[in-house]
């Protein structure tokens, strides 16, 4: 199969979306005549015209609304925040009007747009333009927050996400842009709501998402070569969220590390924790372990930056712990 | 005023109409102050012409957004007063089946878009269904409702510069009431007229006098069909006063009784009133009818909300999302 990237993947589902729905169109900063700042729109303003990809002046919280209200009026928006930390400036529309719209007015209306932001850590782009804000979306009731790992997870959602009838968040990791996997060349769809078994395993269940999972993965493969037979679980969208999938995951393993980039404090492992406690307490053989990223403001300094969340060996050395292995 | 130049039927609209408004917000007051009503109610008592005069002006195809003041324009467009009345009641007939409540009236086949707890929240929704308009090549015309406060907004600068840099078909309509809860605006704005803003932004922007219905009808009749000739937004700021406070309850430390007298006495009301009998197209007897005609429909949308079922507890995890509903809100 073919391989491409995650940007091209994220690339290729817009373009899809835009020749199969009139409806469509793309509306945020640098995204026509540049073609996006990560490159992933090259080529479409020429395509589908500047009505369809709109490169708008620096009004997050403008754009953003108009957004909103033209999601109202049936149009299905794609939203790029260059950085998801712009939120900052555009969050009455994503709290206390996308989100909201459809509760409010009883169901009347419903708010299909997407915020496509990207987030994380790791670039060096210090303490505005390298967070994690997806537990912030989490608590808003009305969002659907989203956050692939791979090329082809990133298409398929994407693509999900566009056609749904809801307010997505669409989180992208920076660092993961270039990281290439297979994607067929034929249309594919991924529910959201559906976690996927990246590694299976016995011993013990690693539940991540967003570029945690690849570095799960490369934790799992250390794991396996300590005999521990580790099973690493993508949950792709945090809202709606597959209990199932962890419920069958931990009452095989008995033992569950939640692994998030984002700060530990308030962070959506600590609620995925207490739903297994509450729930399932009597498959658990250890109480159930956060890897999680440090209560601080990214730092710029390569020095200080790369301690501040979880790489695979935080993971082995979590796990470990969790296992009682020294 | 000029309501032979407008003619019978128009004026004799704008009458029913403007009293309706009037005696839906008194008859709103009451209640609430009888504790027949919860939490807010923000009544537009006074500033009735600028609702119906602009609405009148627009098709029935066209949008509104509206603000938390915002029971006149859902009347003037077109809302129904039955289910306006039931949804200040929450119950489950209201137009959002309770869960939206006075400030969160809406119905898109009437073209209200929303009214909005949220002081200049409306503006950006109102730019995004012009945006529509331009994307999907329509002739919709939206108009925004806003107070004066929501002028100082930043998404009041963000929307009205988007919508000129694409000559948007919207309208801007301020109704400055002088004050955003207790502040006044001359005390938070620098500029003597919000209309003046209109400027920097290089469109045009209209002074007229809110109390006027005629005059706040010509203004958007204008920058209606400026809009759908696609030459862009305007922004128009109707002078007016509300004679309740920001809510009902509000001492009002903050304004005079002179103010507050001197304003009712340009009640835009009774000047219609008063320019219609004038001018012979209707007499004091047909009005009196109407003004009773309105009375018996506010008292029947009473009855009616008072009548009407709460809604089923069950419902409170409805309608938070379109698709996938119960899982997405389970966990």
């Amino acid at each position: 199969m073919r391989k491409i990237t995650y940007g091209q993947a994220i690339s290729e589902a817009m373009h899809e979306e835009m020749v199969r729905d009139e409806a469509v169109f793309i509306i945020g900063e640098d995204m026509g005549v540049m073609g996006s700042v990560f490159g992933l729109t090259r080529g479409f303003m020429e395509e589908f015209g500047a009505h369809r990809v709109i490169d708008t002046p620096i009004s997050e919280s403008g754009f953003t609304g108009m957004s909103v209200g033209a999601a109202i009026r049936g149009l299905r928006p794609i939203v790029e925040l260059m950085y998801v930390d712009f939120a900052g400036v555009s969050f009455d529309p994503i709290m206390n009007q996308a989100a909201k719209m459809r509760y409010m007015t009883g169901g009347q209306v419903s708010v299909p747009m997407v915020i496509r932001a990207p987030q994380g850590a790791g670039r060096r782009n210090a303490g505005q333009h390298s967070q994690n804000l997806e537990a912030l979306f989490t608590q808003i009731p009305g969002l659907k927050v989203v956050l692939p790992s791979t090329p082809y997870d990133a298409k398929g959602l994407l693509k999900t996400a566009i056609r749904n009838n809801d307010p997505v968040m669409f989180l992208e990791h920076k660092l993961l842009y270039a990281t290439k996997g297979e994607v067929p060349e034929e249309e594919y769809l991924i529910p959201f709501g559906k976690a996927d078994v990246k590694r299976a395993g016995k011993d013990v269940t690693i539940l991540a998402y967003s570029r945690e999972v690849i570095f799960a993965l490369q934790a799992a493969k250390e794991l396996a070569d300590l005999g521990i037979d580790a099973e690493v679980i993508d949950l792709r969208s945090l809202v709606p969220l597959d209990w199932e999938a962890i419920e069958a995951s931990i009452t095989k393993t008995h033992r569950v590390a939640i692994v998030q980039e984002a700060p530990q404090r308030g962070g959506y492992a600590g609620e995925i924790a207490t739903q297994i406690m509450e729930k399932i307490f009597d498959q658990l053989d250890a109480p159930v372990k956060r890897i999680a990223g440090l209560n601080v403001v990214p730092p710029f300094s390569p020095a200080l930056e790369d301690h501040i969340y979880p790489k695979p060996n935080d993971i082995v050395a979590g796990v470990k712990e969790l296992l009682g292995r020294k | 005023m000029s309501a032979k130049k407008h003619g019978k039927e128009l004026s004799v609209t704008f009458y029913r109409e403007m009293v309706k408004v009037r005696l839906f917000d008194e008859k709103a007051s009451e209640l609430f102050t009888q504790a027949l009503m919860s939490g807010n109610i923000h009544t537009c008592i006074g500033q009735e012409a600028s609702a119906v005069g602009a609405c009148q002006a627009l098709k029935p195809t066209d949008f509104i957004t509206s603000t938390h003041r915002g029971h006149g324009h859902c009347i003037a467009k077109g809302g129904d007063v039955k289910l306006m009345m039931a949804e200040l009641f929450g119950k489950a007939t209201g137009y959002c089946g309770g869960k939206g409540g006075s400030m969160h009236i809406a119905n898109v086949g009437l073209g209200i878009l929303g009214a909005n707890g949220i002081v200049g929240a409306g503006i950006p929704i109102a730019g995004g269904s012009g945006l529509t308009s331009k994307i999907k090549g329509t002739n919709e015309v939206t108009l925004a409702f806003f107070g004066d406060a929501a002028s100082n907004q930043g998404t009041f600068h963000e929307t009205i510069n988007m919508a000129a840099a694409w000559h948007l078909p919207v309208i801007f309509l301020c109704e400055n009431n002088k004050y955003g809860v207790s502040v006044c605006i001359d005390r938070v704005c620098n500029t003597q007229n919000i209309a003046d803003r209109a400027q920097g932004y290089n469109i045009p922007g209209v002074i007229v006098d809110g109390n006027d219905v005629f005059a706040v009808y010509q203004a958007v009749t204008a920058a209606a069909e400026r809009a759908r000739k696609g030459e862009g937004p305007t922004l128009i700021e109707c002078k007016t006063y509300r004679w309740h406070g920001h809510y009902e309850g509000d001492p009002m430390s903050y304004r005079t009784k002179e103010e507050m007298k001197e304003w009712k006495e340009k009640d835009s009301i009774a000047r219609l009133r008063k320019e219609i009998v004038k001018s012979g197209i209707a007499t004091e007897a047909e009005l009196d009818g109407i003004e009773g005609e309105v009375k018996v429909e506010i008292e029947a949308a009473v009855e009616f909300a008072k009548e009407s079922p709460y809604p089923d507890p069950s419902e409170v995890t409805t309608d938070v999302y379109a698709d996938d509903n119960e899982r997405s809100v389970a966990r």
